[in-house]
């Protein structure tokens, strides 16, 4: 075996097919930036069980709830001023609205950090969190409907479908209609509510034209969906809820000026603003399959 | 003759010219990283360290899960045989008959069971496994100074500590652990009050996995990132040794499939805590109907096997990675088609997202969409076969060292082979219906992914084992622990394809009702006693560990087996940081073994122009 005396500097024939020879980072991101993407990736497989299961549930039911007549109500009773005293989607719009703004903030404070301006990223993160919060406390105020006024919960639907046109054989109160008077008619694929008096569910007894003189009464709808509605928009609120405290963290971080000195600068905020985008993006489909389909 | 290959006198000289200068500043007394006890030793922040602990810690469980088979097989191969000697261990879970003779009671038959899936599976098998190596490896063979965040790195282990503890806990509940089998189907799992196990046993069985995906997810985005991002100048991934790309496969899994485990599990909570009806419909309980409709356990069965079938692959991938480097080094040949290895790791990582319904083919699910699976189970036997293929060529003509990493190199090759091929059997759907939950399929598993990962797991701990204490492990006990495991693992697991063929249901308490159950008494307790056998070698295998630890021969040079990989131009001691200067380029592939009469060319070692030439001589 013959060894060299001096060091060997011959040249390396295998560099030219190397995809990374000291030149910088083969993806020319910084580790903290990849290992976010990971992470993201990770968790929208999370989300991604969580729609499959609503899809396998929801369409191992004969009925599910019409989004159009679940989600119908505003605030202050605003829905009364629309056409027939409903809202549909308009509330969902809003707040849907509003987390997507806070995503074109949030691209708005990266870019300040990228041009080391301080006092900008501080005050387009802040808007940020405003339409952050702004986004929760809408999800705050129709979870407290649905739960308070409509009574929806993990176990219980009230929202449930005619699988038949028919007549309904009491009213709204639950009192027998008087002989002669106008009964309210439905058709098959109609939506109702099972509104609850003084604390009990009052399910109207309705008699339809396919089964005549059977008294049948309102069903519950499919229990998956208060479920799943909870579950899903809950977790979603969750990586919002998380989102804002690490927002609100590294705005204080910007704003003591922690990052000024550092060689990669303002990826600190570069790195929350991908998580939240991610959060806005799961939103859509949360949106999707809940709200439009 | 002379040869082509021009190689540094120095190594340290030649890497501190040639090297990679990163501007690492190493604090020769303490750092933040190992200032004192508690920074070195428990909090440690040191790739290496951190690799000892998931070993360590994988020893303990795999001890316990180990000893939980013994117990369970004592009442399979003995049922009529008194146990009341184990009640001062097991107390109230010993049931003694009238007649004074004592036995396991049914509910710890099925919690013991349950316990050594949990365990084996996710403590020993993954955690101990690629935890252990991709942490002690990944920095090594790349050339980083250590993981790309040393600090999640560090809550990796932690988590994974925590999620023990809770299982540790659970354990002594007076309920019981979990006892509804390590898969944990609705409805056992989501109703408290379907069996004893199913309470509060259930309920930290739950939070434990949680926190072990937690553990995975940071361990895995780890290893990725430093795989990707941190390797030496001129590590491209075509010079990665395989290790490397079994690993960093591996955590890709890993971060695809954990995270619909999670899924799958924060809605089983949710059935268990909170009245909802995910997986749960039309169920009677002691004659009472419950209020669930509506759920599907299938839904449950998806959600983890989504993860479950991957799992394996997260399990066995890695040991397949040691296996290509033990042999390599070992029989002194480059290892026979790296490219086609890495695609067919590739592949099977690709595969293995799409075959997860194989596991339900007796659930209910439709038998058209079986097919589907059928085929693509089938289909993994082409990477797999390609791998065998190539590590029996490169034991092929090979100048082979038959010391204890290669044996079990070899003999997981061997098992591989057994199991792998009674896993295109099980794959058909058709033979499901004889053979789906019977012997044959724990034969299988047990085989290809319990024996086989040991065996990895065992070569790479013989092999490394000086990169971890700088001693070597005793090489004759090694090598008793060697023949004494294979011939009684199979022993173990031989017979059982016959229980399985003729129906033997697993998971059953006692086999005694039924004529084609009972007839396999004599086998049954042959299996016990090759069990109790196997166990003692494992034993041996510890008392080797911890002795070489502090009695070992000692590691005199730093590249004791003449290896390629970056690991063994490092300090015998292991510093923090990896090199004490700079870290060595890399100019060639991970296999120059017996190139141009060289018996092996290190990493770092410059291709010359003679040699250069000579390559393309070759080519022509």
């Amino acid at each position: 075996m013959a060894t060299a005396t001096e060091t060997p500097t011959a040249p390396d024939t295998h560099s030219q097919e190397a995809t990374w020879d000291g030149a910088g980072k083969p993806f020319r991101v910084g580790y903290g930036k990849l290992m976010m993407w990971y992470f993201l990736v990770s968790d929208a497989f999370t989300f991604a069980g969580f729609l499959i299961a609503y899809g396998a549930l929801r369409f191992s039911m004969p009925t599910w709830p019409v989004p159009d007549f679940v989600f119908q109500t505003l605030p202050f009773g605003l829905h009364e001023y629309f056409p027939d005293g409903s809202a549909p989607l308009i509330f969902v719009t809003i707040m849907s609205f509003v987390l997507i703004v806070s995503s074109v903030t949030m691209v708005r404070a990266v870019q300040e950090g990228e041009r080391e301006n301080k006092s900008g990223v501080v005050k387009w993160m802040l808007l940020t969190i405003i339409g952050g919060a702004g986004f929760l406390g809408c999800q705050a105020w129709e979870w407290s409907n649905l739960i308070g006024h409509e009574h929806m919960s993990l176990t219980t639907n009230p929202f449930g479908t005619h699988t038949s046109d028919g007549v309904y054989t009491v009213d709204e109160a639950g009192i027998p209609y008087a002989p002669g008077a106008e009964r309210e008619t439905f058709e098959t694929g109609e939506s109702y509510i099972i509104h609850q008096h003084d604390g009990e569910f009052l399910q109207r007894t309705f008699q339809t034209t396919d089964l005549p003189g059977v008294e049948q009464k309102q069903e519950f709808g499919p229990k998956a969906f208060g479920a799943l509605f909870f579950f899903i928009t809950g977790f979603h609120g969750f990586h919002v809820f998380s989102g804002l405290v690490i927002l609100l963290i590294i705005a204080l971080n910007s704003a003591s000026g922690q990052y000024v000195a550092r060689k990669n600068g303002y990826e600190m905020v570069e790195k929350v603003g991908l998580y939240w985008h991610f959060v806005d993006l799961v939103w859509v489909f949360v949106f999707l399959v809940f709200y439009l389909i | 003759m002379s040869s082509v290959i021009t190689r540094p006198q120095n190594e340290q000289a030649f890497i501190e010219e040639d090297g990679y200068e990163d501007h690492f500043h190493d604090h020769h007394h303490g750092d933040k990283y190992q200032s004192n006890f508690v920074t070195t030793y428990i909090f440690s922040m040191d790739h290496k360290m951190i690799a000892k602990q998931f070993l360590i810690t994988g020893m303990f469980w795999a001890v316990i899960g180990a000893a939980m088979s013994l117990v369970f097989r004592l009442q399979l191969g003995f049922p009529a045989g008194d146990i009341s000697w184990l009640e001062p261990f097991l107390g109230k879970w010993i049931t003694i008959s009238s007649s004074g003779v004592g036995s396991l009671s049914t509910e710890f038959y099925y919690a013991m069971v349950t316990m050594h899936g949990t365990i084996l599976v996710f403590f020993v098998l993954t955690a101990g496994l690629s935890g252990t190596f991709s942490n002690l490896l990944i920095p090594l063979q790349v050339g980083a100074r250590d993981m790309a965040s040393p600090l999640l790195n560090m809550l990796s282990y932690w988590f994974f500590f925590l999620a023990g503890a809770v299982m540790f806990a659970s354990l002594f509940l007076s309920t019981g652990p979990f006892s509804g089998g390590w898969t944990a189907y609705p409805p056992l799992s989501a109703l408290p009050q379907a069996s004893t196990g199913s309470a509060a046993g259930m309920t930290l069985w739950l939070v434990s996995l949680t926190l072990f995906v937690v553990s995975v997810l940071l361990g895995g985005i780890n290893y990725v990132t430093t795989v990707l991002n941190l390797r030496t100048k001129g590590m491209s991934m075509w010079r990665l040794p395989l290790t490397i790309w079994a690993f960093f496969v591996t955590a890709i899994i890993g971060i695809l499939s954990f995270p619909v485990l999670v899924s799958g599990f924060l809605l089983l909570m949710f059935d268990r805590g909170m009245g909802t009806s995910f997986y749960l419909s039309e169920i009677f309980i002691g004659g009472q109907a419950l209020d669930h409709v509506g759920g599907s356990p299938l839904l449950y069965q998806h959600l983890f096997w989504f993860l479950g079938h991957p799992e394996v692959y997260i399990i066995v991938l890695p040991a397949m990675g040691i296996v290509s480097e033990v042999l390599a080094v070992n029989a002194r040949k480059p290892i026979f088609g790296y490219k086609a290895m890495v695609y067919s790791i590739l592949a099977i990582a690709f595969l293995s997202f799409i075959v997860w319904a194989h596991h339900m083919f007796m659930s209910g699910v439709n038998p058209f969409i079986s097919n589907f699976f059928v085929i693509f189970t089938l289909i993994i036997a082409v990477p797999s076969a390609v791998k065998v293929f190539n590590w029996i060529s490169t034991l092929y003509r090979g100048s082979i060292r038959f010391n204890s990493a290669s044996l079990f190199a070899i003999g997981f090759v061997s098992m591989f082979i057994s199991g792998g091929l009674t896993g295109i059997w099980l794959g058909n759907s058709s033979i499901d219906i004889q053979l789906h939950d019977t012997y044959f399929v724990v034969a299988h598993f047990h085989i290809v992914m319990g024996v086989a990962a040991f065996f990895g797991m065992y070569a790479g701990v013989y092999h490394w084992f000086p990169k971890m204490y700088g001693r070597f492990m005793n090489e004759t006990l090694g090598q008793i622990h060697f023949w004494g495991t294979i011939i009684s693992a199979y022993a173990i697991f031989w017979p059982m394809h016959y229980l399985g063929m003729a129906g033997v249901p697993r998971r059953y308490y006692s086999f005694a009702n039924f004529d084609f159950t009972s007839q396999f008494g004599a086998m049954n307790a042959f299996i016990t006693v090759a069990a109790f056998v196997a166990f003692s070698f494992q034993i041996l295998m510890i008392v080797n560990f911890f002795y070489s630890m502090y009695k070992g021969k000692k590691m005199t040079t730093r590249n004791p087996y003449n290896a390629t990989t970056l690991e063994w131009t490092t300090p015998i001691e292991g510093i923090h940081g990896n090199w004490p200067g700079k870290i060595p380029s890399v100019h060639r592939w991970a296999y120059d073994y017996g190139k141009f009469g060289e018996d092996a060319i290190s990493q770092y070692v410059p291709v010359s122009e003679a040699e250069a030439e000579a390559d393309k001589e070759l080519v022509h």
